[in-house]
């Protein structure tokens, strides 16, 4: 009999005012009892609604009948099958709009915690030290993925499970894109990051760190090198400035700076680690996106006494998840709803405080989006002395500047088929943030599998 | 791992490596640079590239000794290895065939401005050379821009080498003797930019200069180098790092380059202490 409680398990969390001093990860994970109590939730629905929510299709019910029965290793087993990070996942994923979206429980009560038991499975296996899958037989082909970030390691993961020679070109000295530079320790601890991309690497795949497709070598070259088919999955790194005056005073930081200072640099350790980050004692955040409230917390934790969100429109509009929404504001993140930022103001040299003005929203316009506007006569001054500006990211540009070809959106996405990813230009795939601009880690996941079926069937067709 | 296949020294606080480094080595062009990790945990630096050998898979670096990172990579020798080195970055600078150029190389500048001067006399420019420094031995590469340049002048602050003076005070003794340039490239600190540029606009001589602001990932995608060019902030590590001098604000350059200089040297004070 299934366990027919309507609220999901709760899991344990570090208290608000303990965490917001500290970079260690915020929710805890379930015990092996926890996880079994929640498992017993699930109904084990015939028609699996949740996979369909699923950007990856993770076989869930049996997944969690596994875990029910406590055969925890069986349960991960069968969460790899599809989806190659699933620490990450299950702890990142915007779960409320996919897998437990569409949970039958979340009818009368919530839905199955989904996430937290695909988290628990895969830490429970990258703790007892499960294998991962051993290097399968080579079948001769070349396949090169630009960018080692979600959309890149998933398509990887999957040829590498195929017998494809895979090699991995990451910008950056260490892999994982978004996952290593943006999402803060507290959220998703790099040791995992690392272990779980490790799981992949033993597939065979060949990493080359360091390396910059567009200059230290082009899509065309890889060609030339004897790769058959190019995955690129280069992201959405190009951070958006204002344009407002006093943008480039000392103190204002791109989201993507900041993150990239404290996350990938561990700027929040030093000296220990020499790379510096300022975080003054009265910070605002300009954005109301998960890389928003992330970037509020960070500087929470780097010890900024008032710390707030800048929004242009209200609470219900805020685009960040729910969670983290509700976990800035028990750290006692300010939120300045309706305000827009006019400029900087600065001494010269240092930002002293943001002038905004108050908006209102209209009626909503043909896409049900209510925009906002000023409010004549309602500017106001903020007194700060850091502004960290988080409204948004568009694709890098180099990808698109050095591959003849390559049909380009006005805004600078990569066209694709949808269906199998491919670009217009013969044997590139593309796939993430590159093709969509910023989204969700695991849409570039889902993006980066279907490129690899893709891949697999082009090639395997020879 | 890039291995370090030669180290030797400049003068006293520059000195010169060549890094076995093959992505960088088969791309690399006049006017880019790498991003260093000297090690594991270590911050991410800018280092232009002063030389390369595409047989070799050899990239050539020369770097000041200023603070906590290029001190860790100071001691390091040849045949150790360099956590990462990622590259080549930047724009190529834009080299096309003129007939006399001026190149202005202040203390460790001379470096990235030696490949593109280099290029330019293969071009068929005239070349003519000023380097400048604080004292005889902050003045670098004299040896090796003589093989080719037409003239070579040096300029110290102390007199200890060539003229006393500022390399503008050459510059200004150049064009008073009617010496013509169709372009100037310069390299150097802010303020010896800024002030080449001072002169050279009011003459109506092009000048390219290359910046050298903060960057973190040097890819493009934090925005940490952004500099003002003609009223639009560009980002140096994408976009440059060479720009046409006369647009360039350098007084906001000045400025965001000192935005850690207190922590830098609260990290110097520590590593002295041990």
């Amino acid at each position: 009999m299934a366990n027919m409680t309507k609220e999901k398990v709760r899991m344990p969390e570090q208290p608000p005012v303990v965490r917001a001093r500290n970079f260690e990860e915020v929710a805890l994970g379930y015990s092996p009892r926890l996880a079994m109590e929640e498992a017993e939730r699930c109904l084990q629905c015939r028609h699996k609604p949740c996979v369909n929510g699923c950007p990856v299709s993770v076989p869930i019910p049996e997944f969690i009948k596994s875990v029910a029965a406590g055969d925890f290793e069986a349960a991960y087993r069968t969460i790899v099958t599809e989806n190659s990070l699933p620490a990450i996942c299950g702890r990142v994923c915007p779960q409320e709009n996919q897998c437990e979206g569409e949970c039958v429980r979340g009818k009368k009560g919530e839905p199955v915690a989904i996430g937290r038991l695909e988290r628990f499975a895969a830490d429970y296996a990258l703790r007892s030290g499960v294998a991962g899958g051993a290097k399968p037989i080579s079948n001769g082909h070349k396949v090169a993925v630009v960018g080692g970030g979600p959309a890149g390691l998933s398509c990887a993961g999957d040829l590498g499970k195929l017998g494809y020679e895979v090699t991995i070109f990451e910008a950056l000295h260490a892999l994982g894109g978004v996952l290593t530079y943006g999402i803060p320790e507290f959220r998703l601890p790099k040791s995992l990051v690392e272990e779980e991309i490790e799981k992949i690497a033993e597939l065979g795949v060949t990493i080359h760190k360091n390396v910059v497709v567009g200059r230290s070598i082009t899509v065309d070259e890889l060609f030339a090198d004897g790769f058959e088919a190019v995955f690129v999955g280069s992201g959405a790194g190009l951070p958006r400035f204002m344009g407002i005056d006093g943008e480039n005073l000392n103190g204002v930081y791109s989201a993507n700076e900041f993150l990239t200072r404290v996350n990938l640099m561990r700027a929040y350790d030093y000296p220990r680690n020499p790379t510096p980050v300022k975080t003054g004692k009265r910070v605002a955040v300009v954005g109301g996106g998960n890389v928003a409230m992330d970037a509020a917390r960070t500087a929470l934790r780097l010890g900024a006494e008032e710390v707030s969100i800048v929004y242009r429109r209200g609470m219900e509009e805020l685009p960040a998840r729910v969670e983290e929404i509700h976990h800035a504001q028990e750290e006692g993140i300010q939120f300045r709803l309706l305000a827009n930022p006019k400029r900087i103001l600065g001494d010269g040299v240092w930002v002293t405080g943001m002038e905004c003005v108050e908006m209102e929203l209209g009626e909503p316009d043909a896409s049900g989006r209510r925009s906002p506007r000023e409010k004549a006569g309602s500017e106001f001054v903020l007194e700060l002395d850091t502004v960290i500006i988080a409204i948004g990211q568009s694709p890098n540009p180099l990808i698109r500047q050095t591959t003849p070809g390559l049909d380009i959106q006005r805004w600078g996405g990569i066209i694709v088929e949808e269906e199998t990813m491919e670009t217009s230009k013969a044997g590139v795939y593309a796939g993430g943030d590159a093709v969509t601009g910023a989204a969700t880690v695991i849409l570039a996941m889902g993006a980066g599998k279907k490129a690899a079926k893709a891949i697999h069937e082009s090639l395997s067709k020879d | 791992m890039y291995c370090i296949l030669q180290k030797d020294r400049l003068n006293d606080t520059v000195e010169r490596m060549v890094v076995h480094a093959p992505f960088v080595a088969r791309k690399c062009e006049p006017g880019q640079f790498v991003m260093v990790r000297v090690h594991e945990g270590g911050e991410r630096i800018p280092l232009t590239i002063a030389d390369y050998d595409r047989e070799r898979e050899t990239v050539t670096i020369i770097y000041q000794v200023v603070g906590f990172t290029t001190r860790q990579l100071s001691l390091l020798q040849a045949d150790d290895s360099l956590s990462d080195f990622a590259g080549p970055l930047g724009r190529p600078a834009d080299l096309e065939p003129k007939r006399r150029v001026l190149g202005i190389g202040g203390g460790v500048g001379a470096a990235p401005l030696y490949p593109q001067i280099r290029k330019l006399k293969e071009l068929g420019a005239n070349v003519d050379v000023v380097l400048g420094g604080r004292s005889s031995e902050f003045v670098i590469l004299e040896q090796d821009f003589r093989a080719f340049a037409d003239e070579v002048h040096i300029a110290t602050n102390d007199g200890s080498l060539g003229t006393k003076g500022f390399v503008t005070d050459v510059l200004n003794k150049l064009l008073a003797e009617g010496k013509e340039y169709d372009e100037v490239i310069c390299i150097g600190p802010l303020p010896m930019m800024k002030a080449v540029v001072g002169i050279t606009k009011e003459r109506g001589i092009p000048t390219g200069v290359s910046l050298n602001p903060i960057m973190i990932d040097g890819t493009g995608m934090c925005g940490g180098c952004r500099v003002t060019v003609g009223g639009e902030t560009m980002f140096a590590c994408v976009d440059g790092p060479d720009f046409d001098g006369w647009k360039v604000d350098f007084d906001e350059c000045i400025r965001r380059q000192g935005m850690y200089k207190d922590m830098e040297e609260h990290l110097c004070l520590i590593e002295q202490e041990g």
